[in-house]
């Protein structure tokens, strides 16, 4: 049940009759020797621990100590309770404000599940709770959906990078929303195949996005990029579920971001040196918060 | 393959707002910790690349200090790692390097008190994940996945049979293990992926082998 490439994990899966996180599920019994019911509890306690976030992002008044960001969750979702009309649709805010809760706790030093890494956070937790909603969805599905999302990433981390200092916002934001992508189309019935295709549609859109966070800190814009990753995966889903193909294969989508961050400066990659944290307010940012020593 | 469990990507649970710069430091700082095997009195940590720039934002340096302690990457005191490291008695001083590291987020951990020191560069790969990449100037590459038993010996004929057939006594199956040394002669180090856990006693009886300087699992 080893699989090294997303075309592997999808052909394996359409073989056998299998979910893409039933393939996860099994490859980590083997290789890790532990029997499913400690997998499970311990992917349902990263759920757990999930919906906490939400929570809090959504009730409590978030605010982190930089004070440069907290309070959009809250803010988003009552325009999505209260506004006469949405523009984006009430599925795509619950998406957003959920992921917006989530990195909003991460900045102000809360506890969060790296899904693949912290900065990325928002997006897998946002777009599984909100798919589950909508659809109907157990808690056996939603805690599937995170093996399904930890079966892409898996993929990804192993052949290109999931770190911003190696590859920039496309390896941390970029792989969350393509990973959320393919849970979510397992949560609503689609095939492996279909889950697949979502990730190469969720993460071309993400490439060349590069890691600049102002001040260095994982907040702006990562709190924003997040929000737009869970509406992005949404979409992406929705378009794989509609039959839609990605003309490069996915493994090659991967490895186009994997040479892509190869490329970029290093003033692009976490280093706060470039990109959003070099603007004027940026620098300005910087020097209020950290004083002038910096 | 870098990453072997699904829990590498999805995961750890931890106290945000970076899982390199924070999740990550915070396990290379406990590995120091580990492989010092005791509550050190000094410390000096030296940030490289992206560390050095963002480490303040990140909150790196709190997070290495919360792995100085001991603490886990949720453990919800490491926001408040630097004021309980000095209320332990524990000094750390940082320094940032310009120097351009092979890998961007690494950390070189010294750590002392008056039994001894020992050096430790971590590297944090993404997600978490990070690798000890070189102790006491040995080059070697440990995930922190599986226990590994680290083994300081003079280089001469015999160390590496002495220490296996401890091992082998005690019906403990060898994964993988690396030699390396700084020249011939000198003092060398094997690391040692065991399948099960090496106890206190084998740890003994290794330590107290002709030409075995010390003995630590991490």
């Amino acid at each position: 049940m080893k699989f090294r490439t997303v075309a592997e994990l999808v052909e394996i899966a359409e073989k056998e009759g299998l979910k893409i996180s039933e393939v996860m599920i099994l490859h980590e019994i083997e290789v890790m020797n532990r029997p499913r019911e400690e997998i499970f509890a311990g992917m349902e306690h990263n759920l757990t621990v999930m919906e906490q976030a939400i929570e809090r992002g959504l009730t409590e008044e978030i605010r982190s100590h930089s004070g440069l960001t907290g309070g959009d969750a809250r803010k988003i979702n009552e325009y999505k309770e209260n506004a006469p009309v949405l523009l984006s649709g009430s599925t795509i805010l619950n998406a957003v404000s959920r992921a917006t809760a989530v990195s909003e706790v991460n900045a102000a030093m809360g506890t969060i599940v790296a899904t693949p890494t912290a900065g990325a956070c928002g997006i897998l937790p946002g777009a599984i709770s909100t798919a589950a909603e909508k659809l109907g969805s157990d808690r056996e599905t939603k805690v599937r959906a995170l093996f399904t999302a930890g079966a892409i990433g898996f993929c990804i981390a192993n052949n290109a990078c999931i770190a911003g200092a190696a590859g920039g916002c496309q390896a941390e934001v970029g792989s969350a929303t393509a990973m959320a992508a393919a849970a979510v189309v397992e949560m609503a019935g689609g095939t492996p195949t279909m889950s697949g295709e979502a990730v190469a549609i969720a993460l071309k859109n993400m490439l060349g996005l590069v890691c600049d966070p102002v001040a260095g800190l994982v907040e702006a814009p990562c709190v924003k990029r997040n929000a737009m990753g869970a509406a992005i995966a949404m979409v992406a889903a929705d378009m794989a579920m509609a039959g839609v193909k990605s003309i490069i294969p996915t493994d090659e989508v991967i490895g186009a971001m994997f040479k892509i961050g190869q490329m970029m400066p290093v003033a692009l990659k976490e280093t706060a040196l470039g990109g959003l944290a070099a603007t004027p307010t940026g620098q300005e940012l910087e020097r209020k918060i950290f004083g002038a020593g910096k | 393959m870098k990453y072997r469990t699904v829990f590498d990507i999805i995961g750890p649970v931890m106290i945000g707002p970076s899982s390199s710069h924070t999740a990550g430091a915070a396990r290379i700082g406990r590995a120091a910790r580990t492989i010092f095997g005791r509550k050190p009195k000094r410390s000096v940590i030296t940030l490289y690349g992206s560390f050095a720039q963002t480490y303040r934002g990140h909150g790196t340096d709190v997070a290495i200090a919360g792995g100085l302690l001991d603490f886990d990457t949720f453990d919800k005191r490491i926001v408040n790692a630097l004021e309980i490291a000095k209320e332990e008695g524990i000094e750390i001083t940082f320094v940032e390097s310009d120097e351009v590291p092979d890998h961007p987020n690494t950390a070189r951990i010294y750590l002392e008190d008056e039994q001894g020191s020992v050096e430790v560069v971590g590297i944090s790969i993404g997600g978490g994940k990070m690798e000890i990449v070189e102790l006491n100037g040995f080059q070697l590459s440990l995930s922190g996945n599986d226990p590994v038993l680290l083994v300081l010996h003079q280089d001469q004929y015999g160390a590496v049979a002495k220490v296996a057939s401890v091992l082998a006594e005690h019906e403990i199956n060898i994964a993988f293990m690396q030699v390396s040394r700084k020249e011939k002669g000198s003092q060398a180090l094997m690391s040692i992926e065991t399948d099960q856990p090496v106890e206190m006693e084998v740890q003994h009886k290794i330590g107290n082998l002709p030409g075995i300087h010390a003995v630590m699992i991490l």
